[in-house]
């Protein structure tokens, strides 16, 4: 069980409130909880990623255990804390105007 | 009693705005999607509580909301706007050729005769059809034959901002690109011509028998003459008589011909309103005086309305979606401003008020006429 916390934008558009917690099966790298978390909330298809290349969106970011891994590659592991539930994986809208 | 329904899109979500047929007194809804860019947001002639919303954001991306209760609720549909096949490329502001890249929806037209179908402009500019209520977009992707290598961004970005459907030609539709021009379809969007032949932009297009390239802002036409078609162009306000196969211009003794918005009377097909804008690089009205202008006589002659309006320091611009009408009798006229008032006339432009003043800059305003 993966929790992830999601920009509050975002919680609106999926109708939940805080934390999320999905099921990632295999290994728990980037691109797979960004897949289970479209899985379970079709309507955030396209709000994270792109939806023909599933680029991260310029303004957000992926963090981990307080590190950035926006520009790790997507089949990046992520870390234990993270695997085991004990710290969220966090996006983030990044500041940027507006 | 008749009812209106005003769907106002703001650069900070959307808003509802109801009231009686004497529309005087105002019920105000939302914000709805909050924070986000509501673009445009339109209901089906059809069936007029189903709503659709183009929802978007910096962030985030495009979503696109439906609602079939009038705005009470809302649900987030289809937002996969996939161009068919390799796109290519079309004339960047350099003049080289640059790639098609999908941003947003500029603006959402409900069939007239089916909920479900609904047409999409997209930017860079293409248009998108749905036939199952908002789940999955297709791109009409022949429009780009239409010399989409030629098109080319305006300030705003090159955006397909405007379709008109012709009541009487289902097969039949008309949408205007900035800054490609104005096309015609005649065959349900399957193939598209570009309807330019009388145009001028001779600073843009020294060339004056270009096809495309030319800066349309808005087209706008009456139900039951549905080949006479009014444009409000980047400059020139024009008119076709012929469905757009020729164009003439109207602009007469308007104080400036640049503008945005411009819509038709919803009983009188001749009666035409623009609101002029100063210039291309002063987008606010001029002189500080908001003023409507309004003929009678389907162009040419054209009388400022004024009262109710402010005359002194206002310096709001209108956008090009931001212009509607009800069909109530008087004929009401509505519009938005940048500076986020919605003013509504109940005389056919005779005397306004602003039903809200303080909203975030209004990119579109659309009227239902409920029963």
């Amino acid at each position: 069980m993966i929790r992830v916390l999601l920009p509050a934008h975002l919680r609106t558009l999926a109708r939940v409130t805080g934390e999320v917690t999905i099921d990632v099966a295999g290994q728990p790298t980037i691109v797979a909880v960004l897949n289970a978390l479209e899985a379970r909330y079709p309507t955030l298809q396209g709000t994270i990623r792109d939806h023909g290349t599933l680029e991260r969106r310029p303004f957000l970011r992926f963090f981990a255990c307080q590190e950035d891994y926006s520009l790790e590659p997507t089949d990046t592991v992520l870390p234990e804390p993270v695997v085991n539930g004990q710290e969220p994986f966090l996006i983030i809208g990044a500041m940027a105007g507006g | 009693m008749s009812r209106v329904r005003v769907l106002v899109g703001t650069r900070k979500g959307a808003f509802v705005l109801s009231a009686d047929g004497k529309r005087q007194n105002w019920d105000v809804s939302g914000p709805h999607f909050a924070g986000w860019e509501i673009y445009h947001l339109k209901g089906s002639p059809k069936n007029p509580d189903r709503l659709y919303a183009s929802q978007s954001s910096g962030w985030f991306g495009q979503v696109i909301q439906r609602s079939s209760d009038g705005g009470k609720t809302w649900e987030a549909v289809g937002n996969k706007f996939a161009y068919d096949g390799n796109p290519g490329t079309h004339k960047w502001y350099d003049g080289t050729q640059h790639p098609w890249e999908f941003k947003r929806v500029w603006h959402l037209e409900p069939s007239l005769s089916d909920p479900d179908t609904v047409y999409a402009g997209v930017e860079d500019a293409a248009m998108f059809r749905t036939t199952d209520g908002g789940q999955t977009w297709h791109e009409l992707a022949d429009l780009r034959a239409a010399k989409g290598n030629l098109w080319q961004p305006g300030a705003g970005g090159m955006c397909l901002h405007t379709i008109v459907q012709d009541p009487r030609n289902p097969q039949r539709l008309f949408i205007a690109i900035s800054a490609a021009g104005a096309f015609r379809s005649d065959d349900g969007g399957q193939s598209w011509r570009p309807i330019n032949k009388g145009l001028k932009s001779p600073h843009e297009l020294p060339d004056p028998d270009a096809e495309v390239g030319h800066c349309v802002h808005r087209i706008a036409l009456h139900p039951s003459r549905p080949d006479v078609l009014f444009m409000q162009k980047h400059w020139d306000v024009m008119r076709s008589d012929n469905a757009g196969d020729s164009w003439t211009e109207i602009s007469g003794d308007l104080p400036t011909d640049f503008g945005f918005p411009i819509d038709v009377h919803a009983h009188d097909p001749e009666t035409v309103y623009v609101v002029p804008i100063k210039s291309d690089s002063e987008h606010f009205p001029p002189d500080g005086k908001l003023r409507v202008y309004r003929s009678k006589t389907g162009g040419n002659e054209w009388e400022a309305l004024t009262k109710g309006l402010p005359q002194n320091n206002c310096y709001v611009n209108v956008l090009r979606d931001a212009m509607s009408v009800d069909s109530l009798d008087s004929c009401g006229i509505y519009f938005g401003t940048t500076g986020g008032q919605v003013y509504a006339s109940a005389d056919s432009g005779d005397t306004w008020n602003p039903i809200v003043s303080h909203l975030p800059a209004v990119l579109s305003v659309e009227v239902q006429t409920l029963q």
